[in-house]
């Protein structure tokens, strides 16, 4: 996992509900075995024209918020399939966090695991950030800490979040999860040599050789 | 000595699969089945190669070539309308061969959209954790499995350790109070819960489906039902066992046998809920009065009966919903107050995990059976497994598609997603599937969600109608 403990930048405020994995990055650029190569993609349809070129009207494509690090969103930020090519494209793009009142679920685990921090704040949190935001242009810089689980403006005021505590361990440390779960291999094993015994028809031969 | 806490399904399932709790509400899970795909599973496979691990119980991993390859009638191992498709097939195949899963490529008679097959052949059990690279993988909850979708990172986990650090969700139960009229399906009871609790609604549960109504359907139905519960953010959906269940899966590849099967059947049986179990949250729909449904918008929850009229955005409750229903009807080229019944149509599709088994192909063809679809309008079919096409040819549901003006496909996820075939752009489309996200079928395709029988009503009348009561 990359490593997040603390991230300040600019923020972009896209207030809509339900904004859909197809959105995040059309079905069409999900193919490919490379690891990268999806930021470009990025809400391809709200970002470009049909000729290819940028919308200057799509905020992302506008300066200060091209390079903005924090997503604002409204809720069920990250709806629909679970493509990991939705956060690898945020992440890609620049972003670290999104704030938003709720996230699809698979979208939120897949966060984790490519380096974002999915903060879930009540709308009325989220609309005094995007005020902050809009009354300084963009400039007003925002800090989302996953060390003290706080969104801090500058202003002074700070609203706090929840993440799964595992995972916000995991973030903190920038662990390998599969290394840490390896770990365990002791426990896993006792495990399964309990469930065998309970639950045979779990455990069934490997495929037949063709 | 006190008594044990009662426990729903849910419970108990969790706790029969926690190998170690973690910090706060998580936990390490045993996964009991990982199926790949040639889309995120082939990224999966990669990412953990390039790692330099191998997998750590491959006798309970399957692969199954099913999202990118071609339905045309014909294909050939590597024919894709997607670019990448061919590179992404061919590794799915050779990683699946080198590594040993249980494979099933695109000629094997075993092959089908995953979550249709998982049940066909028993991959998923009663009580089993199963996980999938897709958001439709809660489909497999008809007979009782805890299954959700997952992403290419958690596979390769899963690939690695056949584990999964999870957070626990909270427990809803919808009852589906019966009957159900004549003409409505489980199709039209998922949109209509949706439509109730909205698409965030579920956010953070897992939902079991129970009730008069839900015991009535065959699992068939209730794979319709489970697979559109991530549509309402649940990420898990399921029916707790009981003897259509066990009726359904005897007998089938993956099942137990002998005395496996008994002890199973009695340990599956003994995961419905107890009796005073607690659910975080309750819903109840009242089937009785329901009537099929219809989506107008480009959310699930932007649904209506389809003789309702399409709603004014200033009813929504917040202003971000109105704006959302206004930029709805502007995708749609829709207007509040609109009757949707009698709106001309230019495509009509059954397809997908939601609804092409046996029983929707049966049902649509009773509409369809010496009729024509209306001139000019495209009508598909790609059925949802290649046991569903064959049993559909064997008992000459074919023919009636075909002779009523339908394309028959071979089977895969097809145009449910749009992965780069433009046949229905800008297009006007009546769908079996499970989303109307804008672009989600083809670029400006604007997308109805419907039942079967609504579609084969529809493309026969060229524009969207309600299917007689009774099918035919």
């Amino acid at each position: 996992m990359e490593q997040f403990v603390e991230v300040t930048g600019r923020a972009a405020p896209l207030m809509q509900i339900n904004i859909d994995t197809d959105q995040i990055i059309p079905a069409r650029y999900l193919g490919g075995t490379d690891a990268k190569g999806y930021g470009v993609h990025l809400f391809a349809n709200w970002r470009f024209l049909p000729d290819g070129r940028p919308d200057p009207a799509f905020i992302l494509n506008r300066p200060p918020y091209d390079s903005a690090q924090i997503l604002l969103a409204d809720r069920n930020f990250g709806c629909g399939s679970s493509r990991e090519r939705a956060p690898k494209a945020l992440r890609e793009f620049g972003f670290r966090a999104v704030i938003a009142p709720s996230f699809g679920g698979i979208f939120f685990n897949n966060c984790f695991r490519n380096g974002i921090v999915p903060v879930s704040l009540p709308i009325g949190q989220v609309r005094a950030i995007v005020e902050i935001v809009e009354a300084s242009a963009g400039q007003a810089p925002i800090t989302v800490s996953l060390e003290t689980c706080e969104v801090r403006l500058a202003d002074g005021r700070s609203f706090g979040y929840e993440v799964p505590e595992t995972l916000r361990q995991m973030l903190l440390a920038g662990v390998d999860e599969i290394d840490l779960t390896k770990s365990r291999q002791a426990e896993i094993d006792a495990f399964r040599e309990r469930d065998r015994v309970r639950r045979p028809w779990i455990y069934i031969g490997p495929a037949a050789a063709s | 000595m006190s008594l044990p806490q009662p426990l729903t399904a849910f419970e108990k399932i969790w706790r029969d699969h926690v190998i170690a709790p973690l910090a706060g509400d998580t936990a390490l899970l045993q996964i009991d089945r990982l199926v790949l795909h040639e889309l995120s599973g082939s990224q999966a496979v990669r990412a953990l190669a390039e790692a330099g691990r191998a997998p750590d119980s491959r006798a309970q991993i399957f692969t199954i070539i099913e999202h990118l390859i071609s339905t045309r009638p014909g294909r050939g191992p590597l024919d894709s309308v997607s670019v990448s498709g061919p590179a992404m097939i061919g590794g799915t195949r050779e990683a699946s061969r080198r590594w040993g899963f249980h494979f099933i490529d695109y000629d094997d008679p075993r092959q089908g959209i995953a979550h249709v097959v998982a049940l066909e052949e028993a991959i998923a059990l009663p009580g089993s954790t199963y996980v999938c690279c897709d958001s439709h993988t809660s489909t497999v909850g008809a007979i009782g499995a805890l299954a959700w979708g997952i992403g290419a990172s958690e596979a390769e986990h899963v690939l690695a350790t056949q584990t999964l650090v999870q957070s626990r969700p909270r427990t809803m139960r919808v009852d589906f109070q019966g009957p159900l009229p004549a003409g409505v399906h489980a199709k039209d009871m998922i949109l209509a819960l949706i439509g109730r609790i909205g698409a965030a609604g579920g956010i953070g549960y897992a939902a079991e489906f129970a009730g008069e109504a839900v015991r009535q359907l065959s699992i068939e139905g209730r794979a319709t039902l489970c697979n559109m519960a991530i549509e309402f953010q649940a990420k898990y959906g399921f029916v707790a066992p009981d003897t259509t269940t066990l009726d359904y899966l005897h007998g089938r590849t993956h099942a137990p046998r002998g005395v496996d099967w008994d002890a199973a059947a009695a340990y599956w049986l003994s995961l419905a809920g107890d009796l005073g179990a607690r659910y975080d949250h309750e819903v109840s729909i009242d089937c009785s009065q329901l009537r099929p449904q219809i989506t107008w918008g480009t959310s699930p929850e932007q649904v209506i009966a389809i003789d309702g009229r399409v709603p004014d955005p200033s009813i929504q409750p917040d202003a971000e919903s109105r704006l959302e229903a206004a930029r709805a009807l502007d995708y749609m080229q829709l207007s509040p107050g609109m009757a949707l019944v009698g709106l001309p149509i230019d495509v009509a599709y059954i397809g997908s995990c939601t609804n092409a088994r046996l029983s929707d192909l049966r049902a649509a063809a009773a509409v369809l059976k010496g009729r024509r679809v209306r001139e000019g309008l495209q009508a598909v079919c790609v059925p949802g497994s290649t046991p569903v096409k064959r049993a559909a040819e064997a008992e000459g549901l074919d023919r009636i598609f075909i002779d009523a003006g339908f394309e028959w496909h071979e089977s895969a996820c097809g145009f449910c997603g749009h992965i780069g075939d433009d046949r229905f752009k800008g297009l006007r489309t009546i769908s079996t599937t499970n989303r109307n996200f804008k672009g989600r079928q083809g670029p400006g395709t604007r997308t109805h969600l419907a039942s079967p029988v609504t579609v084969a009503a529809s493309a026969i009348a060229g524009c969207i109608t309600e299917a007689p009561a009774g099918g035919a």
